[in-house]
């Protein structure tokens, strides 16, 4: 009877795991012992940080696409079909499309994040944003033809993917609009819900005095709880008003329904033990990645190392060795500071983050690592 | 432990989320909560001591007491 490991979500978590278990368990799946399936709702990996170029028209969203049948090592039983229904009882998914259902021995959640504007009235009607394709691309035909007036950059809710990203964007923004000699022209706002302008008090830190330097207006303690789309007004529930020419949102973030549903965790994420990624509410399920509530940032590279560490624990699980590897919490990121230079960081549950000087090296090292993602999705790096 | 301070319409268990997770967390339920209601935000985050106190004076929602428990903290709010 082969033992069967179940991933589903096939982003940067889901798809590194199921190539490093494929490599790990080359032998016990060759020999029928074990079996791997990953199960996407699309054909398509997609990788997100694309997205934060498209709207300054540096990159097309179609970059940020590879299909999944390239990626994914053929030792994975690979299936494009939508998970309605998990019972972490009966050890079963449930899908749409006619592909299972499916019977696991070993559950691995990685579902990642959803976008919900519609937690914010007017939000969807009035707000661009970059964190999808489609609204990257409706952001590009707004920000190019955008020449002068009030661009307000609005964290609307966290947590949300890439913390670095809002501040990366305006950044770019403002280096964007000097080189074209429009800055005088265009005012920009950020707003942040808490007292700074970051969630990591390091990183805020680091940031707010470039924001000062490059005349970036902040509003902190700023929770969006309305838009006026006519009026052009975005409201806080802290009482402040802010009128804007172009609204750039980072929207509310839920995991998927489907978590709650069956008891795993609020709001669509699994909560889990941080160091193990075992889900607190089921036996033999794991989180990894956005899915997993584990405090630190929803990113890529947490995705990455989790995926390694969950690949090792279920290896020692199928051979019967006691699991050792545990999540520390490691976190890396590019944060861009303009149009050609970058900061770096690099943190885990234990060391804080501190900022690297921006430079940019830094900045060609994130657009060479944007190019070898890829191999990163396959596993190999 | 000590007898809650207040009675809460709703708490919020915070404790192990990262900052600003149980700021959030309270933001979140004082949004869904109506007017007079009172919320208990259970954090272990010392970062929540100032976070609280500024975020609740900045919206204008009353900060009743912070209780310092065994394994953290209790906020009780009352939504305005």
């Amino acid at each position: 009877m082969s033992e069967e490991i179940v991933i589903v979500g096939a982003g940067t978590g889901g798809s590194v795991l199921a190539n490093d278990l494929a490599e790990r368990l080359a032998t016990e799946i060759d020999d029928g012992d074990v079996h791997v399936t990953l199960v996407n709702d699309g054909p398509d990996h997609v990788y997100k940080p694309v997205w934060l170029y498209v709207p300054f028209g540096k990159r097309e969203s179609a970059d940020g696409r590879r299909p999944l049948s390239e990626l994914v090592d053929d030792r994975v039983d690979l299936r494009i079909d939508r998970v309605t229904d998990i019972d972490t009882d009966a050890k079963r998914i449930e899908h749409r499309d006619g592909t299972g259902p499916t019977e696991y021995d070993h559950l691995v959640l990685a579902t990642g994040s959803t976008l919900a504007p519609e937690e914010v009235p007017g939000l969807a009607e009035a707000g661009y944003n970059f964190y999808s394709e489609d609204g990257a691309e409706a952001l590009r035909e707004q920000l190019l033809s955008f020449t002068d007036g009030h661009l307000v950059l609005s964290v609307v809710g966290t947590p949300h993917m890439c913390p670095a990203a809002p501040l990366e964007f305006v950044f770019m923004a403002d280096a964007w609009f000097r080189e074209r000699g429009l800055r005088d022209d265009v005012e920009i706002t950020y707003t942040y819900p808490v007292n700074r302008v970051h969630g990591n008090p390091n990183i805020a830190e680091w940031a707010r005095p470039k924001m000062d330097e490059r005349d970036i207006g902040v509003e902190t303690f700023f929770n969006a709880e309305e838009v006026d789309p006519e009026a052009q007004v975005i409201s806080s529930m802290e009482g402040t008003d802010l009128e804007y020419d172009l609204l750039v949102d980072i929207p509310p973030h839920r995991g998927v329904d489907l978590i709650e549903e069956a008891g795993l965790g609020d709001r669509g994420w699994v909560e889990v033990d941080k160091h193990t990624l075992e889900a607190e509410h089921a036996e033999n399920v794991y989180a990894l990645g956005d899915t997993a509530s584990t405090g630190v940032p929803n990113a890529g590279s947490v995705a990455h190392y989790q995926a390694g560490v969950v690949g090792q624990r279920l290896a020692s699980h199928i051979r019967g060795y006691p699991a050792t590897e545990t999540y520390d919490g490691k976190t890396l990121c590019f944060i861009e500071t303009g149009m050609d230079e970058a900061s770096f960081v690099e943190f885990d549950y234990e060391n804080p983050p501190s900022p690297a000087p921006p430079s940019e090296k830094l900045h060609w090292s994130k657009l060479a690592y944007n190019e070898a993602y890829w191999l990163t999705a396959r596993g190999l790096l | 432990m000590s007898e809650p301070a207040y009675d809460a319409d709703k708490t919020v268990d915070a404790r192990g989320a990262a900052c600003p997770g149980p700021l959030m967390d309270l933001i979140g339920a004082i949004k869904s909560a109506d007017s007079g209601d009172i919320v208990q935000l259970l954090s272990d985050n010392e970062q929540s001591t100032t976070d609280v106190p500024e975020w609740a004076e900045e919206s204008g929602n009353d900060l009743l007491e912070l209780v310092e428990t065994d394994d953290g903290y209790e906020f009780y709010v009352e939504k305005a």
